[in-house]
């Protein structure tokens, strides 16, 4: 292993994982709900009354925000090395795995862990090591 | 209000992905990159992200409502189960496959291209198809009762 200093940004990473936490904390503290973007996502695939609009005001902020983020800071330059039908598999297994797996990164990894969730440590876990696993191979087994 | 707080939630949430790194798959696999040249700095997102969620939640969790006044609805599974590590596993190869999670996917499609678009697509394209799936076990099972 060695480290990638010149791409290695702690405090940009740092503040925005703070953003982050705020944002679940926040959303927890006056909706009573978890953060969870697969979760909210899902729960518009099966609709129930009264039960749409927040979920559709909350994917709708996370879509705008880069035209927010534009407004006062130029958007970081953003590289997607996948091919196309390699972003149609990768897709279909995070889409079907999260819902399968009750959660991604934000309601799993931030919310779970910051409520101290046995289960939401052990799908953290879980991802973690496949997300690592799946790179190794790539690019060093395959690539 | 709850609608006007949903909001503000996503769009910080996005700044935040933003601002972060995760929304750059590049960074995203650089990350999950151990044995090759390591970028560490996604460790800080999640370790902000929770250091802050742990201020807050065991507080948070304890209210017998939000401030808005809605019941608060909480994740009441415990049992770690097969469905739980076999969908974390399915995750965690299309994450490592292009780098998108579900968040930075959806902060992706406004700055443009057809690529974060296709990964959406695929992606709810699974999350109907597990509709579809626990739908027909549900009618399996209440036909067999």
């Amino acid at each position: 292993m060695t480290i990638d200093w010149n791409n290695f940004t702690p405090w940009t990473s740092l503040a925005g994982g703070l953003m982050i936490g705020l944002a679940a904390a926040l959303f927890l503290l006056f909706n009573g709900r978890i953060a969870g973007i697969s979760g909210i996502m899902g729960g518009l695939l099966k609709p129930a009354q009264g039960d749409i609009s927040w979920r559709i005001a909350f994917l709708a902020g996370l879509v705008l925000s880069p035209l927010v983020y534009a407004l006062v800071s130029s958007l970081p330059q953003v590289q997607v090395e996948a091919s196309y039908p390699m972003l149609i598999v990768a897709g279909l297994l995070v889409g079907i795995g999260t819902r399968y797996g009750s959660g991604c990164t934000s309601g799993h990894g931030v919310c779970g862990l910051s409520r101290r969730s046995p289960r939401s440590m052990a799908a953290t876990v879980a991802f973690m090591f496949a997300g690592f696993v799946t790179v190794y191979i790539v690019n060093h087994l395959i690539g | 209000m709850k609608v006007f707080t949903s909001i503000l939630a996503g769009l910080l949430f996005g700044l935040g992905l933003i601002l972060s790194g995760m929304s750059d798959p590049a960074k995203v696999l650089g990350f999950l990159d151990l044995a090759g040249n390591w970028d560490p700095s996604l460790a800080f997102v999640m370790g902000g992200a929770v250091v802050v969620g742990s201020l807050v939640f065991p507080f948070a969790i304890k209210r017998p409502k939000s401030i808005l006044g809605d019941a608060m609805r909480l994740p009441t599974a415990t049992q770690i189960d097969r469905r739980l590590v076999l969908g974390g596993l399915a995750f965690g190869i299309g994450w490592g496959l292009a780098g998108y999670c579900p968040g930075p996917a959806l902060v992706s499609l406004a700055q443009g291209g057809s690529k974060p678009l296709l990964f959406f697509i695929a992606m709810l394209f699974g999350m109907g198809l597990f509709e579809l799936f626990e739908r027909a076990k549900a009618k399996a099972v209440s036909a067999s009762a």
